[in-house]
């Protein structure tokens, strides 16, 4: 079967590929664009370590093909940060020690990014369940959630 | 290495602040390379081929189609492998199936193909030829006279005759005279627990990259908790030597036990043998949850006396754990461990260990305590609400303390069980309102922890800033612990060390990171290796000096001419002694290496309150308190981590989680969909308290933290709900038709 030309673009990059029709938009990332940042759990749309923006709606890439990137706009753990300048929640997760292994952690800050931009005053129920679709076996969710609150709080003092 | 004598006045700098940790921005910002993000040039990719049936004799494998089709690089079978020593017999079996497929997922086969589309259809071309046998998964089932058998000849002598060939094991533990405890008794509670199977769970599925060449060498990336048990393993497998196979740690996404154990490396080995090319292979989650982890399910019947005034006076414990297809189940320290809090004149505990047709139980965070716990924790519960008593009372009143000779055998130094309870006491949690259909359960667990075979490598490069090389793969923050402790020990900032994850070409052996053992033993090494990197940095200054170097002090990251020397020369920072080493001997390193004993057992006490939902039988958990002794928290914030994600994990097993097989041996629910861990929406925050009983057995007091938490939930859970349900809760796990169940039974009655 002949492989499919895709261009679109992520993180902001005009990006063209080559993908099989059958192919995610998750092994798309990790082994043809070597994003690899995205991250495969579950490979069913269960666990969320795959979570990617696109055209600021949140996925799991492996749930989506890369052929359905046509035209697109894709956004990544890669292209959270501004060059050396992390992301607030970023930083709060390091601070606060919201991550263990951090296999979950690239699709939990994708999904919060896309959180706080919908609502910057989340309530802690909110964040738990708009999180609820993300998996960390490690945490018990309790640092992540604290972060999150604490990242909205600072970025609303600073706008 | 003893506890500092200096510990009553020690005034830590480093320890117990909450520095970032090195490996933050990587794992932040995507970079940090996990198990399947290894690329290598001419990469293939393996797959393996799963039996479908939980018991079948393999009569043949064809394999010709599979290596016709192109693209198609290299079959592996059992036939591919020579026999190997005796110790490795069940863990190359477990990798690929010789004569009997024993489980649901068992490997049969396996293929390197230039694509995964290619492997995928080059499995299909596989022609096994197999005839099924009868299965048995059920733990009492297969204890049964006429069960199905999987393996005959394995049973040890302590079994009793005529019992089931599936019977592998009997181990007992305990002392004293369990009836006549029972006998003064005002109440005995009698009764049989059982819990699921549940798997560790880990996000990041198994994956490695190998890479072999014909002269014997080879290479091997992978995502593990002990790359230098993989390394052993492997050679021993396929008949290397241990020093010609360099394996890599990658970072790893979640262990918890369950990679302790090999399943993909020695096959991706012998396909990149055979092919000639690197290869990659990665577990799906169906696989990891088929034919990775679990741990054991059980069935426990306890026996417990108690006087009207809470005093325990007798303790029996006969517990049955299945550990899959092969012997190893974690009932020994289930055994072990099922009394270890309490301080008893009478108590024994029976372990059996039992082969069912399901994958062979891996350890699982504080092996085999959390099932032997919730038998135990939840009978004490029965008991004290009988007698109308403080559950925390009775606990303190029997609990085990420094001087208390522990249900398996040894007696215990100073420990930190009644000053959990005495912190839960106190805790605001206890002594809060409950509303209608809500319960507060408590719970104590313990673990032993372990110590071990321990490598650490301290250099002091030429600009004074210092690496620190360990040989265990870091699961939870464990390089910011290393490094504070080094930085600790030679009085620099934690900003001034780099811990890495040396590969095993780069250090002597090291015990897979497990039992809790790495900022206790690890960081017992890192401080060994500090001081010896000080004594030379004193000795270099010495010689400067011209002074005797026993007349030198190391303080504040300097040395400073001490005794009738003491204020004649001003002190040489580390950073000055490095600069000059080069004139004064050369590079200054220092190392360790150490077999590390002493690492201080811990406990826990646990406290949570949950509501029920009468219509539907579901258990919403309302609050959940983790007090936990951790002899020193080096990192607290990780620390914490460890309570927290431990805690959690119990709530999974307590509510959720289970293995569910149907009646052909099929893992019926091999996904994340139906297997179904804790979410953030199920969850409160997880409120800790740290305790801090210094370990007699390390220099600053450490104990391992991570395993204990996991104990006291399942117990702690059944208890509360219990509380609320007005029904005692035996059978986890405590799934939503179960309570609603135990509930209509209540108002029946």
């Amino acid at each position: 079967m002949s492989q499919i030309h895709v261009t679109t673009q992520i993180n902001g990059d005009a990006t063209e590929f080559l993908c099989d029709p059958g192919e995610t938009l998750m092994d798309v990332l990790r082994d043809r664009l070597g994003l690899t940042g995205t991250k495969e759990g579950c490979g069913t749309g269960d666990c969320g370590a795959c979570t990617v923006a696109v055209d600021g709606r949140l996925v799991c890439s492996c749930l989506m093909l890369g052929a359905e990137a046509e035209g697109r706009d894709v956004a990544t753990i890669e292209g959270m940060a501004s060059g050396d300048q992390l992301h607030p929640l970023q930083q709060k997760f390091i601070e606060m020690a919201a991550l263990q292994c951090g296999i979950c952690t690239p699709g939990i800050l994708v999904a919060a990014k896309s959180l706080l931009e919908r609502n910057p005053d989340p309530t802690e129920e909110e964040v738990r369940y708009w999180l609820a679709g993300n998996l960390c076996r490690c945490t018990g969710y309790d640092k992540i959630i604290r972060a999150v609150l604490e990242t909205a709080a600072d970025m609303r003092r600073a706008s | 290495m003893a506890l500092d004598d200096t510990k009553k006045t020690r005034d830590f700098k480093v320890i117990g602040t909450r520095p970032d940790r090195p490996d933050g921005i990587d794992k932040v910002t995507g970079r940090a390379r996990f198990g399947a993000d290894m690329v290598l040039p001419g990469m293939l990719t393996g797959r393996v081929l799963r039996s479908p049936h939980a018991h079948a004799r393999i009569r043949s494998i064809d394999t010709s189609k599979a290596e016709a089709l192109s693209g198609v690089k290299a079959v592996v079978t059992r036939a591919d492998f020579d026999a190997v020593p005796d110790d490795m017999a069940d863990i190359l079996d477990n990798c690929m199936a010789g004569e009997k497929a024993l489980y649901d997922g068992h490997a049969v086969a396996a293929v390197a193909a230039t694509s995964a589309a290619v492997a995928r259809r080059a499995l299909k071309l596989i022609e096994v030829d197999c005839e099924v046998l009868p299965h048995v998964t059920d733990v009492d089932a297969a204890m049964e006279a006429d069960a199905p058998v999987l393996h005959d000849g394995r049973q040890q002598e302590t079994v009793p005759e005529g019992m089931s060939q599936n019977v592998i094991a009997r181990s007992e533990f305990g002392h004293g005279d369990v009836e006549a405890g029972l006998a003064k008794a005002d109440r005995v509670v009698a009764r049989t627990f059982r819990t699921a199977a549940t798997h560790q769970g880990y996000i990041e599925p198994h994956a490695c990259v190998a890479t072999m060449s014909s002269d014997g060498q080879g290479d091997l990336w992978v995502c593990t908790q002990g790359h230098y048990m993989v390394r052993n393993t492997c050679a021993a497998i396929l008949g290397l030597e241990q020093g010609q196979l360099r394996v890599t740690a990658s970072e790893i996404g979640g262990g918890f036990g369950g990679k302790t154990a090999v399943f993909l490396e020695p096959v991706a080995l012998m396909l990149a043998r055979k092919s000639g090319r690197p290869v990659k292979m990665v577990m799906s989650r169906s696989e990891v949850l088929r034919a990775s982890g679990p741990t054991s399910s059980t069935s426990i019947d306890v026996r417990i006396g108690m006087t009207k005034g809470g005093r325990i006076t007798a303790g029996m414990a006969e517990l049955r754990y299945q550990g899959g297809a092969w012997p190893g189940s974690p009932v020994d320290m289930g055994a072990m461990s099922a009394f270890a809090p309490y301080d008893l004149e009478n108590v024994k505990t029976i372990g059996w260990d039992v082969v069912t047709n399901r994958p062979k139980a891996a350890a699982y965070r504080a092996p085999g305590a959390p099932m032997a716990a919730f038998a135990v924790e939840s009978t004490i519960d029965e008991l004290a609400r009988g007698f109308g008593l403080d559950p925390l009372e009775v606990r303190l009143m029997n609990g085990a303390d420094e001087g208390t000779k522990a249900s398996y055998g040894p007696t215990y130094p100073a420990i930190g069980l009644k000053a959990t309870l005495e912190a839960a006491k106190a805790h605001p949690h206890w002594t809060a309102p409950l509303g209608e259909n809500q319960g507060r359960g408590v719970a104590c667990g313990f673990w032993f922890n372990f110590g071990g075979d321990t490598c650490v490598s301290l250099n002091i490069t030429p600009d004074g800033t210092v690496t620190v090389s360990e040989g265990n793969p870091d699961i939870g923050g464990s390089r910011a612990s290393m490094t504070m402790m080094a930085a600790e020990e030679l009085g620099i900032p934690y900003d001034q060390v780099r811990t890495i994850i040396a590969d095993t070409g780069s250090l002597g052996q090291n015990e897979v990171t497990d039992g809790s053992r790495v900022t206790f033993a690890v960081g017992l090494a890192t401080i060994e290796a500090a001081r010896a990197a000080k004594r030379e940095m004193c000795r270099r200054a010495a010689m400067v000096w011209g002074i005797d170097e026993d007349a030198v002090d190391w303080e504040d990251g300097a040395a400073r001419p001490a005794g009738p020397n003491a204020g004649k020369f001003p002190p040489m920072t580390l950073k000055e002694i490095a600069a000059i080493a080069s004139n004064t001997g050369g590079p200054i390193a220092g190392h360790h290496e150490v077999n590390a004993e002493g690492a201080g057992v811990s406990f826990a006490t646990h406290m949570v309150d949950v509501e029920l939902d009468r219509e539907t039988g579901s258990t919403k958990i309302l609050r959940y308190t983790v007090l936990q002794d951790a002899g020193k928290a080096v990192h607290p914030s990780y620390v914490e981590g460890q309570f927290q994600g431990g805690a959690v994990q119990g709530i999974g097993w307590a509510l959720n989680e289970e293995y569910i097989y149907g009646k052909d041996g099929v893992l019926q629910n091999p996904g994340f969909l139906d297997y179904r861990i804790p979410v953030a929406s199920d969850l409160p925050m997880i409120d800790t308290v740290i305790l801090e009983i210094p370990n007699p057995g390390h220099p600053y007091g450490v104990r391992g933290v991570g395993e204990t938490s996991i104990v006291p939930p399942l117990a702690a859970i059944a208890n509360a709900v219990s509380q609320a349900a007005g029904v005692r809760m035996t059978d986890l796990p405590l799934s939503p038709p179960k309570v609603l169940s135990a509930l209509r039974g209540n108002a029946g009655a």
